[in-house]
């Protein structure tokens, strides 16, 4: 295989996580670059990838306080632990 | 990165803890119970369960504050306790008792390759974006049960790097796998997660 070939697609799909991370290697990187240069599904599965993180993070945001009860019952026990 | 301020506020707590101050302990408790009521959730669909997990971490905390070392990250350590709560609790129980047909089978939600390196079954673009989708109550908690339909070990995962934004060497730490593991689950986790969103994030129209 000759140094200019393109990565496949399996290769940029399961080191996605370094790429999205900014973990690569400049050289790395820009052959991750290159591929998607030229494959729309590669493109697509990578916006995808990255919509599924912010649908994560967000889908966990609310963080209500912990009901009184259960913050007394902890207290409680801890003075029976003393 | 902690920032000055929480990594004052953890020294505080901690030498307050330690010193036997009751208000320290309350003053923990307001500020991360609500964090690490969640992470039990996450392990414990009861929320019994989940309550209980977090009160015997808590009192696991009171018995060992003098073995916390000095630096370590609070945060990090509490975790750790709260997931070795939630562990014990899952040996005597079942997440919940529908759970075997509930949680998916990873493998199959992984994209699939042709020998030379192609996918098969080529990615299409998501016409929905992530904004629009959490706009509506309804998609969000399609997210959720999305993310719930993953099993223990990657969901997990997912919770602490994704939603806690914790670092991969302490989501490592927390639950005792190596780095590289994290790194492993956490983008299984993702694509399979993907998968699952694939279908309505393609079809649904905000």
């Amino acid at each position: 295989m000759s140094t200019d070939a393109y990565i496949t697609c399996r290769e940029l799909i399961e080191f996605l996580d370094a790429y999205v991370a900014n973990e690569l290697a400049a050289e790395r990187r820009h052959e991750f670059d290159r591929h998607l240069s030229v494959c729309p599904s590669c493109v697509a599965y990578l916006h995808s990838y990255r919509e599924t993180i912010r649908l994560t993070r967000a889908a966990g945001d609310v963080v209500d306080d912990a009901p009184p009860a259960v913050v007394a019952a902890i207290l409680a026990a801890i003075r029976r632990a003393e | 990165m902690l920032s000055p301020e929480s990594y004052a506020r953890d020294a505080a707590l901690v030498a307050g803890l330690r010193a036997g101050d009751d208000d320290a302990f309350e003053a923990l408790l307001q500020t991360y119970s609500a964090r690490l009521l969640r992470l039990a959730r996450r392990f414990l669909a009861s929320e019994e369960d989940a309550r209980d997990a977090l009160q015997d971490a808590m009192v696991s905390v009171f018995r060992s504050i003098g073995s916390f070392e000095s630096g370590s990250r609070l945060s990090t350590w509490l975790h750790r306790i709260v997931v070795n709560a939630c562990l014990m609790k899952l040996r005597t129980r079942r997440r919940r008792l529908d759970e075997v047909e509930v949680e998916i089978d990873i493998e199959e939600y992984l994209p699939r390759f042709h020998q030379d390196g192609h996918q098969v079954e080529p990615s299409q673009p998501w016409t929905e974006s992530a904004e629009a989708m959490l706009e509506r109550e309804e998609l969000r908690e399609l997210v959720r049960a999305s993310i719930e339909k993953l099993p223990d070990s990657y969901r997990i995962v997912l919770h602490l790097r994704d939603i806690e934004e914790m670092s991969t060497e302490e989501t490592a730490e927390i639950l005792g796998i190596t780095p590289n593991a994290v790194k492993i689950r956490l983008h299984r986790a993702r694509q399979a997660l993907r998968t699952l969103l694939d279908a309505p994030m393609r079809t649904l129209h905000a």
